[in-house]
Parts: structure tokens; sequence; C-alpha cells
């Protein structure tokens, strides 16, 4: 049923419609609304034979997640930002056991500086932790993704996160397509785990691994999230049978067929890159882009498949390496190195802090890049007057003061605010 | 595709302006896509909503620098930010005030303006008058619909519905109805003062 909604409470339907047993959660913005949305029907007895547990912390969500799905509950919870952080031991454990919890993160800034907005380094922190990582470009994919997350996890016995971005799309208003439960039931069985606590059938979990044997079930960590790779694409193709809608998936190509330039990005921002590519294609610029749904595993014969032709990728991500810079942007190039593939790179490191990126700066990005006149790492819309005043200060005066404090006076005196 | 930027202060409904919006456009079958200038969320503080309305999927993601219509919900913001950058020629101004456009120095800058285009509401007093609170959002959301002809009155109702109940929806759509009805008086003796002239 189509409605208009907020991207959180279109979220929360779509948790409630996968039956789950158990929510714990700890609030922080912006997935707050998710939460609040889910605790309200749980109490409301819109969500049968399922515990609402209010707990101490993050750290405490992700235990009590550990716990419930390690008895066989359907586990669900959601964070964000400082709030996934404060989790991370749980995190890996949650992961290293097999644990098949779905997450929702609200993507956003970490500190310091302190940062409420949007951008990727909150979940792209956890990369290597274990956890497969889906990113969401619309409220709708959010939704959907979130129906398929839990089956992917429950098939391999794997935690998933379900990335979408804070704010642009959890607090953002659009149309979405609600599924029935009937459509949900259809997709998404009971939870039957491959490994539980059962008093009828007693097992351990979470046994002390030595050299011996550790090196193996860390590969079989890998293993899974290959079997992932497959088993994503078969799971989207499931969810068009029974929902109709393209939604998850690998990657999403977007007039890539011809394309010289490919731009590469994850997220809400891929919608203002297609704006953008269809007014750069009206002006016979070839130009596509591709969208990365599947974070990790990283498909990089999915990616190499898809830029192979092209004469450059432009990698867009909101977040960044300090110290060498791409994350995702490493991973693209990781997918054609050594396949004989000629193709420039170049990174641009754009939406830090929500900061927000304008059809204008990326016009003006994609033509420099279609000109091959573009440093390899880019930051979009950086204020070079500001960055320099302040290296300068710290070269004249050892105690320059924190660079936050100095960089916020220096640019409340020259902007115009908008409010 | 048509877009709105809503100013106002913390606690004036700005951001649920921008949502019931779009609920409206999305009743008569628009896409429509409504979101917050997230910033931190303190009552008086400034505050910017934006809506867009489109025929087909709305993609972009960017904040609306040029707006097609600008609903002000607090003059006073007039003197502190710079509520109509970027605002399209000829675009839309609704501003709650019992003041004139003169009065409020605008005379210039809407000098070359349809005079149908633009538009002042006492929205503050409608909203104390129908709902008990001094809540200008609801009046001048029907006041757009009015001005603009974007959205029916009909289904700035049904967005109240979507998001209040019992008699805090019943005193809202009383005074989005009342809104309307000033607003819509105003700019038909607007368009003919304009036949005369």
């Amino acid at each position: 049923m189509l409605k208009q909604m907020e991207g959180s409470h279109a979220v929360a339907e779509a948790v409630a419609l996968c039956r789950p047993e158990v929510i714990c959660a700890y609030p922080i913005s912006p997935q707050t609304h998710i939460v609040e949305g889910v605790g309200e029907m749980v109490k409301a007895g819109k969500i049968t034979n399922c515990e609402f547990i209010n707990v101490e912390s993050e750290f405490a969500a992700m235990s009590v997640a550990i716990g419930s799905s390690a008895t066989g509950a359907r586990t669900y919870t959601a964070t964000a930002s400082q709030g996934l952080l404060f989790m991370v031991e749980a995190v890996y454990n949650a992961s290293g056991l097999g644990l098949p919890i779905v997450m929702t993160v609200a993507n956003r800034a970490i500190g310091a500086p302190i940062n409420i907005w949007n951008d990727h380094s909150d979940s792209i922190s956890q990369r290597d932790s274990g956890w497969i990582q889906l990113f969401a470009e619309t409220n709708q994919e959010a939704l959907d993704l979130h129906i398929q997350a839990f089956k992917l996890a429950e098939e391999l016995s794997l935690p998933v996160m379900v990335c979408m971005d804070g704010f642009i799309l959890t607090h953002a208003y659009e149309r979405v397509d609600i599924p029935t439960q009937e459509q949900v039931d259809a997709f998404l069985p009971p939870y039957e785990p491959r490994q539980v606590l059962d008093t009828h059938a007693p097992v351990s979990i979470g046994a002390m691994v030595g050299p011996e044997a550790f090196t193996e079930v860390r590969y079989l960590a890998h293993e899974k999230q290959m079997q992932a790779l497959d088993l994503i694409p078969k799971l989207a193709g499931e969810f068009k049978t029974i929902f109709g809608r393209d939604s998850g998936g690998l990657v999403r190509p977007y007039r890539t067929e011809d394309a010289e330039t490919i731009v590469i990005a994850m997220g809400s921002v891929l919608g203002t890159i297609k704006d953008t590519v269809d007014e750069m294609r009206d002006a016979g610029v070839k130009i596509g882009v591709l969208g990365v749904i599947s974070f990790r595993p990283f498909p990089l014969d999915a990616v190499r498949e898809a830029i192979k032709h092209a004469k450059r990728v432009v990698v867009l991500e909101k977040t960044f390496a300090v110290g060498i810079g791409g994350i995702l942007a490493t991973d693209v190039r990781t997918s054609f190195f050594g396949f004989g593939i000629q193709i420039e790179s170049y990174t641009v490191i754009a939406g830090l802090g929500g900061r927000p990126i304008t059809k204008a700066s990326l016009h003006e990005l994609f033509e420099k890049a279609g000109r091959d006149d573009l440093p390899r790492l880019t930051f979009l819309d950086l204020d070079w007057k500001v960055v320099n005043k302040q290296l300068e200060r710290e070269r004249k005066m050892r105690r320059s003061g924190p660079a936050a404090e100095n960089i916020l006076r220096d640019v409340s005196s020259t902007a115009a605010h908008l409010g | 595709m048509f877009e709105v930027r809503i100013h106002g202060r913390g606690g004036q409904g700005v951001v649920t302006a921008a949502e019931m919006l779009s609920i409206a456009a999305f009743e008569e079958a628009h896409h429509a896509q409504a979101f917050p200038s997230f910033g931190s969320e303190r009552t008086g503080a400034p505050v910017v909503a934006f809506c867009r309305i489109a025929e087909k999927e709305i993609r972009l993601r960017e904040p609306i620098m040029e707006p097609d219509a600008l609903i002000i919900q607090d003059p006073t913001l007039l003197q502190s930010v710079d509520v109509f950058s970027g605002l399209k020629k000829d675009g839309f101004i609704l501003i709650n005030t019992k003041s004139t456009f003169e009065e409020l120095g605008l005379a210039d800058y809407v000098r070359d303006w349809p005079a149908d285009r633009l538009c002042t509401l006492a929205a503050t007093d409608l909203g104390l008058k129908h709902v008990g609170r001094p809540m200008p959002n609801v009046p001048l959301l029907a006041g757009f619909a009015a001005l603009s002809g974007v959205i029916k009155l009909e289904s700035v109702i049904m967005a109240i519905n979507a998001k209040f109940s019992g008699k805090v929806a019943a005193g809202n759509i009383a005074g989005a109805t009342e809104a309307f009805e000033l607003v819509r008086a105003r700019i038909e003796s607007a368009r003919k003062e304009a036949a005369h002239a």
C-alpha cells in the first residue's frame, strides 16, 4: 500500500512485518524514531510474540541481541554514530559467533569534532567486523532491505547491518509501498537457527579457540561472506517475484553501458548523482553511475564487470581513511587491479558531517574528471582559505589553539547562514 | 518540479508543515519529498524545512536553494536570516504577520512582483483562535494552498487528519479553512486590481 511517511517509520513498519521476537535498543538520533515506532507497535500489540527491551546502553543493546539471537529468537536493534562505536566489542562478537542479528545503522559522522549529521563514518568503521553491510538508496529500498536482511542473515547465520543515510533518509517524508503481511510471510519463513542454545539439545557457543583452529574459524567467516555474494542477488530476485520491485542486489548500474566516466557511490547521494548524470547525458557526455548496495561482502566481480569498459571511475564516498584517502575507492581499485584493465581512478570525499552534496558541485567535479583534470584525491567543496589560515596559524604559533574552535570562528565571520 | 522552503523557529511546527505539505501533495497523486534542515532542534532557533513536489520520482537530495515558493512563519527572521536567498523571480511569498510587505520594509524587494504571488496572513492569531496555541503552521499551509493553487484545501485537511486527531484536528481544520478563504479573497482582489490597473 502506497503511503507518504517518514523513512524511520517506514523501516519500523518493515521490521514489524518481519515478525521480530526480540527488539533491544538504546535510543540515539537519528534512528530513535525507528525504535520508538517498533516500541509503540509492540506495546499496542501490533507486533505479537515480541519482547521490547529497553537497555541501558548500546553495549547492552548488542549484548542482549547476542543473547536473544543465540537462544533462537529473531532479533533486531538499531543504532548510529557514537552508539555503534560504543557497542563495537559486542559487534565483533555477534559476527564471530555467527548470530543472524539485523541492525539498522542510520549513518552519521563520528566525533571529534562532535557532529550529529550524516556521513558514512560509523558503519564503515565496522568494515572489517564481519557483518554484512547493505546500503539503501531510498526509503523504499531501506524498507525492502530490512525484509531481505532477515532472510539473508538467517540463511547464512551472519549478522547484517542495513545502512541508511541518517536524517537525509531517516527524517525524509516520501512515498513508500508498504508490503502486506502475506507478502512478507511468503518471502521470509519463521527463523530456523543453524545453531541454538536449546536445553533439549545442549551445546555451548563461544569457545576459546587457540592457534590450532583460529585461522580456520576466521576463514569460514570469509567463506560465508563469499556465499553472500551469491545469495544477495538470488534473494533480490525472489523479492522481485513476490513484491514486484527491484530492491537490493550487489550493485546497481545506471546508464553505464557506453559510459566513458562511471561514478561509484553508496546510499542516498546516488539520487542526486543520477539527476546530474541525466543532465550531462542530455549534453552529450558519456557518463553513468554505479551504486554499490553490498559494501560487505564487496562484490569485486560485479563491480569489475560494470566498469571494465570505462575510461575512468570517480569514486565518491562519504567517509575517508585519514592518512591514505578513499576506502570504497581502494575496494574499487582492487576489483580491476591485475586484470589488465586500464582505468583512471579518482577518489572524491564528499558530504562529511552533513555537508550537502549539490548538483552544481557534482557537475563541476564530473566535468573536471572527464578532462582527467582531477587530483587523485579530492575533498569536494573544501574551503581552502579556512584550511590554509589554520595551517598558517599552526606554523606561526605553538599554542595555536584547538583547530575546530579556530575554524568555526573563521567560518562564522564569513558565511551567510540560511538558518 | 515545484520547490517550497519554509522558514520559522523551533516550536512553530516548521518541519511538520513541510511534512504535511508532502502528504497533501501525495493525496493528489504527486510525488513529494519533505525534509528538515537537520539542525539542533531548539525552541526559538531558526529552522528551515523543505518540500519538493513533482510528477515523477524525486531523486534529488540537496537542500532547496532556488525555491519556487517561500513560507515565512516568523517575520522576525527577516532581520537575521537571508530567507529570500535563491528565490525564483516571481516566486510565491507567504509571510505570517499582521503587517503588509511595505510595513515589513520589503516594498523594494517585491516592487516588480505580481501582486497575486504575495500574501501576508496573521496565522499565529488563527492558530490561537482555533487551536488555542500560537501555532501558525497549519493556517499558513492552507493559505499557501490558496495562494499557489499547488494543492487543494481538501488535501490540506487530509494531511491534518493524518497528523492530528480529535479536537486538535477539528481546530486545525477550522483554522485552515478560515486561512484558505482569507488568502483566496485577498488574491482575488489583488487580481482584480491588477486587471483594472
